[in-house]
């Protein structure tokens, strides 16, 4: 059957096959090339308006302009700013402020209600997190592939000049600062049902403080106990730990009735159910990833 | 005119996102095109935040024992920009390893530099 | 419209951002311009305690001005744009 009697979703299915290429290979590298040739024109006109830079330059702030001005011009409609009976302060919060500490057990609301009643929200984000960090890896580890020998050169003198400095004042600074920033990270987290933080400000703090240590004593210390095979386990066990925890209401009938878990006196730190676990899952992810991203960046491995 | 005086927090977002759009498309420099949409990822959260405060009341913690909605500010907004700022440090950190790799492949930072040379390698490519 | 002294302090806070974000575009120096952004977090900060949303301003104090500045000046060290490292 040539290619004209055929109605359109037969051309489809034929594309979709990749009929014409094995069957008409001669016409269909013709035809690839072709269209190579009219792409190749298009982005020559695009050339043409970045090499006229001042046209280019004018287009941008005009058009960045007049998208301010209709925005100004909306902001200038919406209903005041701080006014109570705003449309955004609706019976959705009023539900999860009224209701919140019965039904989580948590006194911060926000934690209450980004690990309680959005917990799979926040389970995705933790694995964005994790994506990234495994991303950053594959782009940036240090191995034959992704560096040459001069760059392998250059990590080595870089690391030798490191030693060499002195760092007194950053070493002396760090001995004793570390140990209250990790400390302090660790009362966010624990905290994050009783107080502002949670999670996510306490593992970036606690990320922070391995950052300024291994920034002042180098990154074999902190690699001597955050080894990479502790690094992933950690990761992976928190993500798994979480998803655990929260998958029971998929078992209790996917709609949290039924809790089992006992949520204690609000104020305590032992209550909100399960509040507590999930910030400490969420906090070493965080804090792994923070701190995973600064070994990748300076030398390429943990 | 004048509500946008009221609404000043609204208004310096929206300029916010301008001013970071606008580093987004005029600058070569990719270091400055990712400050700039730093920049515009807090402007979101600008807006959003705004949107939650109500004037006199107080943050969404229980305080002395009140649970009366009428006593806090809404929590909603807070709790997705909560989220939204520990995403986009990953989505900064995701850039900037590209960033690295782009200068070891093209020994430059900027991006016109950067298209003219990819695009003289695949000429070169297309003539063998 | 009242004009106490806490919204004064707000609309400087909020004028800080706008001037901040435009000398970003502006400075030629890339080292200068993430110490601007760096500003720039921690004003905001600030900012997000005065809308009343405390977790906020523990995560931008600890990430926006902490973790992605050190990420923006390793990135400046490893692409040889600062002075005084291995200027390309």
């Amino acid at each position: 059957m040539t290619n004209q009697n055929k109605t359109i979703w037969q051309k489809w299915k034929a594309w979709v096959n990749g009929e014409e290429a094995l069957l008409h290979p001669d016409a269909y590298i013709a035809k690839r090339a072709e269209r190579k040739k009219r792409s190749k024109k298009k982005t020559f006109n695009m050339r043409r308006m970045k090499e006229n830079p001042q046209v280019y330059h004018f287009l941008c702030v005009s058009v960045c302009a007049a998208f301010i001005g209709i925005l100004l011009a909306v902001v200038a409609e919406l209903p005041s700013f701080g006014a109570a009976e705003n449309p955004t302060n609706n019976e959705v919060m009023e539900r999860y402020l009224e209701k919140g500490m019965e039904e989580t057990g948590a006194i911060n609301f926000v934690t209450g209600m980004i690990l309680d009643y959005r917990a799979f929200d926040t389970f995705g984000e933790a694995n964005v997190l994790f994506l990234a960090v495994i991303g950053v890896w594959m782009l940036l580890q240090r191995d034959r592939k992704n560096f040459s020998a001069e760059q392998e050169r250059e990590c080595e003198e870089d690391a030798a000049i490191e030693t060499a400095e002195s760092k007194t004042i950053l070493q002396i600074g760090a001995k004793y600062l570390t140990p209250m920033i990790l400390l302090y990270g660790v009362y966010v987290i624990c905290n994050g049902h009783l107080s502002p933080g949670g999670g996510f400000s306490g593992g970036a703090i606690i990320g922070g403080g391995l950052i300024l240590y291994a920034a002042a004593y180098g990154q074999e210390k902190v690699g001597a106990f955050l080894t990479k095979r502790r690094f992933l386990t950690m990761i992976a066990g928190s993500l798994l730990t979480y998803f655990a925890c929260k998958s029971y209401s998929f078992f209790t009938g996917a709609n949290h009735v039924g809790y089992a878990i006992p949520k204690g006196t609000p104020g305590e730190i032992l209550s909100a159910g399960w509040i507590l676990p999930l910030n400490i899952c969420v906090g070493l992810v965080v804090a792994c990833t923070m701190y995973g991203f600064y070994a990748l960046f300076t030398k390429g491995e943990l | 005119m004048e509500r946008l005086w009221i609404n000043y927090y609204e208004a310096a977002a929206v300029i916010l996102f301008g001013i970071g759009f606008m580093n987004l498309l005029l600058q070569n420099n990719l270091m400055k095109k990712f400050i700039g949409l730093n920049i515009m990822d807090t402007a979101v959260y600008l807006f959003l935040a705004a949107k939650g405060y109500i004037a006199g009341r107080e943050a969404p913690i229980l305080t002395n024992g009140i649970l009366d909605a009428q006593y806090y500010v809404n929590p909603v907004p807070a709790g997705l920009v909560l989220t939204g700022i520990v995403v986009s440090v990953s989505v900064t950190a995701f850039s900037l390893a590209l960033v690295q790799r782009l200068y070891r492949h093209y020994g430059t930072w900027n991006l016109d530099e950067m298209i003219r040379l990819a695009r003289e390698q695949e000429d070169d490519g297309w003539q063998m | 419209m009242s004009l106490d002294i806490a919204t004064v302090i707000q609309g400087l806070l909020v004028l800080f951002l706008i001037v901040s974000a435009i000398a970003v575009s502006v400075v030629r120096n890339l080292f200068l311009a993430v110490i601007i952004f760096m500003g720039y977090s921690s004003v905001m900060a600030i900012i997000w305690i005065f809308l009343g949303a405390p977790d906020l301003a523990i995560t931008e104090a600890a990430v926006g001005a902490g973790i992605s500045s050190v990420l923006f000046f390793l990135t400046l060290k490893q692409i040889h744009a600062l002075k005084g490292t291995r200027e390309g």
